[in-house]
């Protein structure tokens, strides 16, 4: 099971773990519930520089479409290829199912700790 | 701090304590809270196709009108012939305003001679009761809103009449289910309460609508999931009955059908007996110069991102041609369906158009409809 306090999160609902240089980044199992069930992941390409705060992404589900932020500026170096074969991974287990890797650049900002985004959702996360 | 713009408290249905125990997500819809899925929109959705799904429709709004000249008045009212409805069969029908716009689309069953029973959108209940009320000037008839007197259960799937028969308490059917065709109904009892037993749906499968008394719903909520659940029924939330319906080409008021839309252009011309001699909406359809009218089209695409709601649809040269109505990937086919409005030149079966999916041109091939029929 994934420690979720050690776990970094953004107001757009993603989750960020840091390892290193290296944010590996999802979505929270609350936007996945949210969403329904997740049938389409598009994800930046690996090499891609993208922008904290900027959209690197979305994600559809069977009624609506959400928007993947990139928590942390820096180079996509990974992305899960098995969640774009099987989308359904995100719903399994949100966690696990992460979506990007990215090797950070500068400093992070403004993303939260478990009981910031948890107080955020109202206490539903 | 309050908020001034907060909307009013939805209206809570008689089964929403099963619903939270059951663990749903909830939405408004048609200031009702609804249950949006249980577990998995997916998986109910698929539920329904292969056995069969349980839905809380107790939103839906129930009218009853009763008299004399009760069809004489829906002849009047409505857009297509109610009059000659044999008692115990059920008729789609449209609520048309003057101009022939569409102020909602709704399911009449006949359940006596002089007594009819109009269902219709919870989120155009108000506007139905108004302009029934207001119609119904100058006929022996009378018209009342018996929205609150009813629950309203939903078993959709193959194995529905499994499931109803199999539900202890449903008993002294009019007659038996096997004998009611689609479009159909009788009374029935459930624990001596009086139950009106429909076979009609919103999926595209076979399936019944359950009629109930509120204090009563509950339990025969607990009786059909009791029954049904060994034979693989599960509770179903109004996604995948979006889904469902979507895929079955079924209209949905406020994405298909309005007030700016006529019936012909929604493929509904079949629905309107333009041979009454008159009906509320009949000089405005007459009026209506249909050449260039929209016209609604199912649309299929490859891969997986969907059109929804809103997007353009764009000819071969990147030319906006329509709208987007409704969208999804068909949990069904495996492939992206939609429903648009397009110009009628390009509404042809085989018509290679485009969907612009957030800034990239998917292309997507006029079809029949509906997406998915059941086979039997």
């Amino acid at each position: 099971m994934t420690d979720l306090n050690s776990l970094k999160y953004t107001e757009d609902h993603e989750w960020v773990a840091l390892d290193g240089g290296v944010a590996t980044v999802g979505i929270t199992d609350y936007a996945a519930d949210k969403l329904g069930d997740v049938v389409y992941v598009d994800l930046p390409a690996v090499g891609t520089v993208v922008t904290a705060g900027d959209v690197c992404g979305e994600i559809e589900s069977t009624k609506s479409v959400g928007e993947l932020y990139a928590p942390v500026s820096g180079e996509v170096v990974e992305i899960n290829d098995d969640v774009v074969a099987d989308p359904s991974l995100v719903n399994a287990d949100a966690f696990a199912g992460w979506l990007v890797k990215v090797r950070v650049d500068g400093a992070l900002e403004g993303l939260l700790d478990r009981a910031a985004y948890v107080a955020l959702t109202g206490g539903e996360a | 701090m309050t908020d001034p713009a907060a909307p009013r408290e939805s209206a809570q249905t008689p089964l929403a304590d099963r619903h939270r125990a059951l663990g749903a997500s909830f939405t408004d819809f048609g200031g009702w809270s609804m249950p949006v899925r249980y577990t998995s929109d997916l998986a109910e959705h698929h539920a329904v196709r292969r056995a069969a799904g349980l839905f809380d429709i107790s939103h839906m709004a129930e009218i009853v009108v009763e008299g004399a000249d009760g069809g004489a008045f829906l002849d009047y009212a409505l857009a297509g012939r109610l009059s000659t409805l044999p008692v115990w069969k059920a008729k789609y029908s449209l609520l048309l305003a003057e101009s022939g716009g569409i102020i909602d689309d709704l399911i009449v069953y006949r359940l006596a001679d002089e007594r009819f029973f109009v269902v219709a959108n919870a989120g155009n209940r108000a506007a139905v009761v108004e302009a029934l009320l207001e119609r119904a000037a100058g006929f022996d008839v009378s018209v009342s809103d018996e929205t609150e007197a009813y629950a309203l259960i939903a078993v959709q799937g193959p194995i529905a009449r499994e499931v109803l028969a199999a539900t202890p308490g449903v008993s002294r059917p009019g007659r038996a289910l096997d004998e009611i065709p689609y479009y159909a109904a009788t009374d029935a009892e459930f624990d001596g309460a009086p139950l009106l037993i429909a076979r009609t749906g919103y999926t595209g499968e076979d399936g019944f609508e359950l009629y109930i008394e509120p204090g009563r719903a509950g339990a025969l909520w607990d009786a059909l999931l009791a029954a049904g659940e060994p034979l693989g029924l599960v509770p179903a939330g109004l996604a995948a009955r979006d889904t469902l319906r979507l895929e079955a080409g079924m209209p949905l008021y406020g994405h298909e059908l309005s007030l700016d839309i006529v019936p012909v252009q929604a493929g509904l011309g079949r629905v309107v007996a333009l041979d009454k001699d008159d009906f509320v909406g009949k000089h405005g359809l007459q009026s209506v110069v249909a050449a260039e009218a929209p016209v609604l089209v199912g649309l299929i695409a490859e891969g997986r991102r969907a059109g929804r709601a809103g997007y353009a649809v764009l000819d071969d040269g990147g030319t906006p041609v329509g709208e987007v109505t409704s969208g999804a990937l068909s949990p069904t086919l495996g492939h992206p369906i939609a429903l648009a409005y397009v110009s009628p030149s390009h509404s042809a079966v085989g018509t290679e158009l485009a969907i612009d999916v957030r800034g990239t041109a998917i292309p997507a091939t006029v079809t029949e409809l509906p997406f998915y029929r059941r086979t039997k």
